[in-house]
């Protein structure tokens, strides 16, 4: 069993048009992107989506990376496919409400890959969200590398005195995750503590106004992409309305 | 037959780094090898073969003549038991005994079986007192000795320890150092992955010198640690004993000396002859 996928939430410094839009541009596709998955169920309008999506990932050439995370969360596509075929046996739509989760993930991926902690922080605070908050979100970011280093040698561990993660009836497949998520979050909780007490030791939070070295501004292009963004999801509204469906198929 | 036997293994990493480059070992039953270089050398990737966490990109590793390819990592490591670097990494029953239980039941071992294996291995590592303590309240000493335990417990014919005396003060390293020296006087097959030249020294082991995904040498301890180019080349320094010794060599010390007590001998002699 490998965790690599995980390594596709990764930001990896780089340079491209979509790396340098500003962060909240990003932000807007990623959220236009979404809207449009929660109007269809319906498989052909979700591949437009992807077809949509494809370029600005290879314009991002984050192409690799991202096709990693889509195969990390295959598994769990597969799982509403089969949970909604069972529910409802309706094959074009259990396709499509797995499509659309996929549709989710490579929205967000993209921009995940392609906003550093750091930008994405400053965004918040520009938003008015309290610094406290924003970097609490940055640094959780942040360790996602540490925290998939850590769960593979655990697996490894646990692995070696005989663990088999794929044995078993369901239940009991459930339960031998109990050994690799125990050791994880007593681990996550050891070094959340040391990293307060680090950051105590270096007077954390003692100025009431911080400053930052750089802001974020808002440019011609970031401008562009919110307005295009907004017409693409609104022109699918238009579409969804047009075809006379009920607006917000809501199953799962 | 090696009881392990690596043939120009190459591993490189999901991520393209190339780990290993063409490593060739073979380890005999019984033996004593001390695995030794820097840090990123390759050590635990190279480990991580032994019983089939990794696979070989190019090569091949066989454990008692069967291809590590051909078996599942649960076969293997009932062979070859693995300690990793931080027992952290491992404990998470609720008592000391749950924790060595553990893997007794995951190779199908009877209850009964499990039973006298756990007071067995509670009381090899000295950990009987805190048999129903949690693991996690346990020091840093005892947590690397429960791993250990929970190693041991059911009885592989090989064991690697991934840096055993990281961490540890100078008493654990000491016990450390005669508990795994006692077992390899056992008949057990010992595998030991270390930067801790004073550690080898002292154990005077079959060392293999990696640097850079490759092994540059190979050989009895009081040879490779007293090659100044070979412990260059792996970032090592020399024993404190052999440089002593190297500082005495006008006087004709000699200088593949490791040993302390040997030296000492060395040196009794050397102040004889000079009539002290
Ligand atoms: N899970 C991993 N993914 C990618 N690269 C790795 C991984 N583990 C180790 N490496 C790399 O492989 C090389 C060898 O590492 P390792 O075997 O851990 O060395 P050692 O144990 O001798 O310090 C290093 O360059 C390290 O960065
Ligand atoms: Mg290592």
């Amino acid at each position: 069993m490998s965790l690599s996928f995980l390594e596709g939430l990764q930001f990896r410094r780089m340079d491209s048009p979509i790396h340098r839009l500003d962060p909240r541009a990003k932000f807007v596709i990623a959220l236009s992107i979404l809207g449009y998955a929660m109007l269809f169920t319906e498989v052909i309008p979700l591949i437009v989506g992807f077809a949509i999506l494809l370029p600005l990932v290879f314009a991002a050439k984050v192409f690799r990376m991202w096709v990693r995370t889509i195969k990390g969360v295959l598994v769990l596509a597969i799982l509403i496919f089969a949970i909604n075929w069972l529910v409802t046996p309706d094959l074009a739509m259990a396709v499509g409400l797995a499509l659309r989760f996929v549709l989710l993930v490579a929205a967000f991926s993209l921009f995940f890959l392609t906003t550093s902690p750091d930008d994405l922080g400053l965004a918040l605070e520009q938003s008015g969200v309290p610094y406290e908050l924003t970097f609490a979100f940055t640094t959780a970011i942040r360790f996602v590398p540490v925290l998939c280093r850590e769960a593979q040698t655990i697996v490894d561990a646990q692995r070696s005195r005989g663990l088999e993660l794929e044995r078993g009836g369901l239940l009991k497949r459930i339960r031998n995750y109990l050994p690799i998520l125990v050791p994880l979050v007593v681990g996550a909780i050891r070094r959340s503590v040391d990293l307060a007490e680090a950051m105590e030791s270096r007077a954390w939070g003692v100025s009431e106004k911080r400053t930052s070295l750089y802001r974020l501004k808002m440019r011609g292009r970031d401008y562009l992409a919110i307005l295009l963004s907004a017409a693409f999801f609104l022109l699918a509204m238009y579409v969804k309305l047009l075809s006379n469906q009920p607006l917000l198929p809501w199953l799962l | 037959m090696p009881v392990i036997e690596v043939d120009s293994l190459h591993y490189t990493y999901p991520n393209g780094v190339e780990a290993l480059r063409g490593v060739s070992l073979s380890i005999e039953r019984g033996e004593f090898v001390a695995i030794m270089g820097e840090n990123g050398a390759g050590k635990t990737t190279l480990i991580k073969h032994f019983n089939g966490l990794l696979r070989p990109t190019k090569g091949c590793v066989r454990v008692d003549g069967v291809d590590t390819r051909e078996a599942s990592v649960a076969e293997l490591s009932k062979k070859v038991g693995l300690v990793f670097q931080n027992p952290d990494s491992q404990l998470f029953s609720e008592t000391v005994e749950e924790e060595i239980a553990f893997a007794l039941r995951n190779f199908g071992f009877s209850e009964e079986v499990v039973e006298k294996r756990v007071r067995w291995a509670l009381s090899l590592l000295g950990l009987e007192q805190y048999r129903t303590t949690s693991p996690f309240l346990l020091s840093g000493g005892e947590r690397k000795r429960l791993a250990l335990a929970s190693v041991l417990a059911w009885d592989p014919d090989v064991v690697v320890l991934d840096e055993p005396t990281i961490g540890q003060d100078y008493g654990q390293k000491e016990k450390l150092m005669q508990f795994i020296t006692q077992l390899n006087t056992q008949g057990k097959t010992v595998v030991v992955v270390t930067h801790d030249v004073e550690f080898v020294a002292d154990c005077n082991p079959r060392v293999v010198l990696m640097a850079a995904g490759k092994i540059v040498a190979d050989g009895h301890a009081r040879e490779v640690l007293t090659n100044p180019q070979l412990l260059d080349e792996a970032s090592l320094l020399s024993p404190q004993v052999a440089k002593v010794l190297h500082h005495l060599s006008d006087l004709g010390a000699p200088s593949s000396v490791i040993d302390l007590y040997e030296a000492r001998d060395v040196l009794l002699r050397l102040l004889r002859r000079r009539g002290v």
